[in-house]
């Protein structure tokens, strides 16, 4: 298990295998998003209150999702680079951050334009995009905290500790938001809480979910590649593996 | 950890003599911290009456900017009495670690042999009696101004000390986060406000219900609940980002 | 199918500036993300690769 683990921490060994698994992620991810948005699209059944425009519930939901638990992914990266001091982690939740800010950015997005059929206006305090909103500030904070430090490990730290902290403070945010909500907006209209969806209108709300998730962990080992290319360009591993590249390209 | 290997040397000389001194003198060392930042910050009173007078100056603008109508005031009194008391928390909290980090008695604190949460928390405690108990006092008189109605002015005052006890505690971890950095203003106040929503709900929620008549107990349980939860956690946070400003 | 019609698809029943608008703007963030982390993987082996091949050369000359 522990050489597991720091096996698993060294970006040599991080580097070979998310090699072999990124192309399984992202075909998984553009099949189950070209699936889900198919079916969401053209073959699922219209609402019957809110017609056509709820097929938006397909793109805003697994944003949503995603933003949340992307949030969760990077404390917990932040958790194991603290205690095991695993580079990688770090590396990691640098990657994760952004991606989690563009995934709240689209779904507070998908929600306005939603809101517009729905309650004739671009902004309602609605307790979800509310909660979407103070998510956002928390990913800026953790983006801009992590880029004003000139150390790379200070800065690594200190998002980290931010990191968690943030993540004890989103549930307390959330359901203070929805207590908030019913106190001042007796429960109008949410734009997605309904009861008993049919089969043939989650069906491929599940496949859009799994393919954001996909996406995700595809796009994170991608960019998690990248930034061991960029913070470990002087070890040996990596000019080796250049100079073998540059052979090759002879 | 390992940037100041200089400082490590240095370290053992200064943790011998207070070990010898006095043993395990935690509260030796917390009950020193406290009269010393007391002293210091009644020294500067500017520093002090800052966010007291910035409280009312922006409650006085309010009323300029929108109407000096009573009854309408009377409506919105309770929400920006407490953005504004937020506010002014948050204008403080910059100076809470920036002088200590620029005398170097930031560092000494970390060399302490007592543990660095418990000295951080008493430096929070000072900050929070010389800022949002006042704060908290004041808010009535400035409830008057806004035509806030009457029977809510103690529970304005109770939330509001309540409420920012907990501010100066999460506060403090972004003051801990951003003390390092040359220009941290702003991004103390992007790591700190959108942590201050829950307690931002819930102390103008509770002004609100005694106006309407409601009960405020539960409100302020939650207050009370919100505050015991940062006072377990939030010592930890602070202890762990003043190292990383400081080491870093 | 739900629609009957490809027309009938486009206009999304009333909503389609709704509907389209979200779609779009969640697809165009998903391709740029993809698109920037495939150049930025590019230009850091670029680099790379053109700073192994100065310090070949650069061997090869003292030899």
């Amino acid at each position: 298990m522990w050489a597991f683990i720091h096996k698993l921490g060294s970006p040599k060994w991080f580097y070979g295998i998310s090699a072999k698994l990124q192309p399984w992620f992202w075909a998984a991810a553009a099949l189950l998003i070209v699936t889900g948005s198919l079916w969401g699209l053209a073959f699922a059944p219209a609402d019957y209150q809110q017609g056509n425009s709820f097929r938006i519930i397909y793109v805003h939901v697994p944003a949503a999702f995603l933003a949340q638990s992307i949030f969760i992914a990077m404390a917990v990266s932040g958790l194991v680079f603290m205690v095991w001091k695993i580079k990688v982690a770090d590396m990691a939740a640098a990657v994760m951050a952004p991606l989690g800010a563009a995934m709240t950015f689209v779904a507070l997005f998908s929600g306005a334009v939603w809101g517009v059929p729905t309650w004739g206006t671009w902004w309602m305090w609605d307790a979800r995009l509310t909660s979407m909103l103070i998510l956002l500030f928390l990913y800026l904070g953790v983006i801009a905290l992590r880029g004003a430090f000139t150390s790379r490990d200070s800065a690594s730290r200190a998002a980290s500790v931010l990191a968690m902290v943030g993540v004890i403070n989103i549930p307390i945010i959330k359901y203070s938001v929805d207590w908030w909500y019913t106190l001042h907006q007796p429960a109008s209209f949410t734009l997605t809480s309904r009861p008993a969806m049919p089969t043939e209108m989650w069906l491929p709300l599940v496949i859009m979910v799994l393919g954001f998730y996909s996406f995700f962990i595809a796009l994170t080992l991608m960019r998690t590649r990248s930034e061991i290319l960029r913070r470990e360009a002087n070890k040996r591993w990596v000019q080796d593996l250049v100079n073998g590249q540059v052979e090759e390209a002879r | 950890m390992h940037s100041s290997s200089q400082s490590s040397e240095t370290n053992q000389q200064v943790l011998a003599v207070p070990l010898r001194e006095h043993k395990g003198g935690l509260m030796t060392a917390v009950k020193a911290t406290l009269m010393r930042d007391l002293t210091l910050m009644l020294r500067r009173r500017g520093e002090v009456l800052n966010p007291l007078v910035f409280f009312a100056l922006v409650i006085t603008l309010f009323p300029i900017a929108i109407s000096p109508d009573p009854e309408l005031l009377a409506v919105i009194a309770p929400g920006l009495l407490w953005v504004a008391a937020l506010l002014a928390a948050l204008l403080s909290l910059d100076s809470l670690f920036r002088s200590d980090y620029d005398d170097g008695s930031l560092e000494q604190l970390l060399l302490a042999p007592q543990p660095l949460v418990a000295l951080s928390l008493a430096k929070v405690a000072v900050h929070w009696l010389l800022t949002g108990l006042p704060l908290a006092l004041m808010a009535p008189i400035l409830g008057i101004i806004l035509a806030l109605p009457a029977g809510s002015y103690a529970v304005l005052a109770l939330s509001l000390a309540l409420g920012t006890a907990s501010l100066s505690l999460i506060g403090a971890i972004g003051a801990a986060l951003t003390v390092g950095l040359a220009r941290g203003g702003v991004l103390l106040s992007l790591l700190v406000l959108p942590l201050y929503i829950p307690v931002l709900i819930f102390g103008a929620g509770a002004v609100q219900a005694a106006i309407l008549g409601d009960g405020v107990s539960a409100h302020l349980a939650i207050l009370g609940a919100l505050l015991a939860a940062s006072l377990m956690l939030a010592p930890w946070a602070i202890a762990a980002s003043l190292r990383i400003s400081i080491n870093g | 199918m739900a629609f009957d019609s490809f027309a009938e698809f486009l206009a999304m029943g009333g909503h389609a500036p709704y509907v389209w608008s979200a779609w779009g703007v969640t697809a165009l963030l998903l391709l740029a993300t993809v698109w920037h982390a495939r150049a930025e993987q590019r230009q850091l082996l670029k680099g790379l690769k053109r700073r192994a091949r100065r310090a070949n050369s650069a061997r090869g000359n003292a030899q």
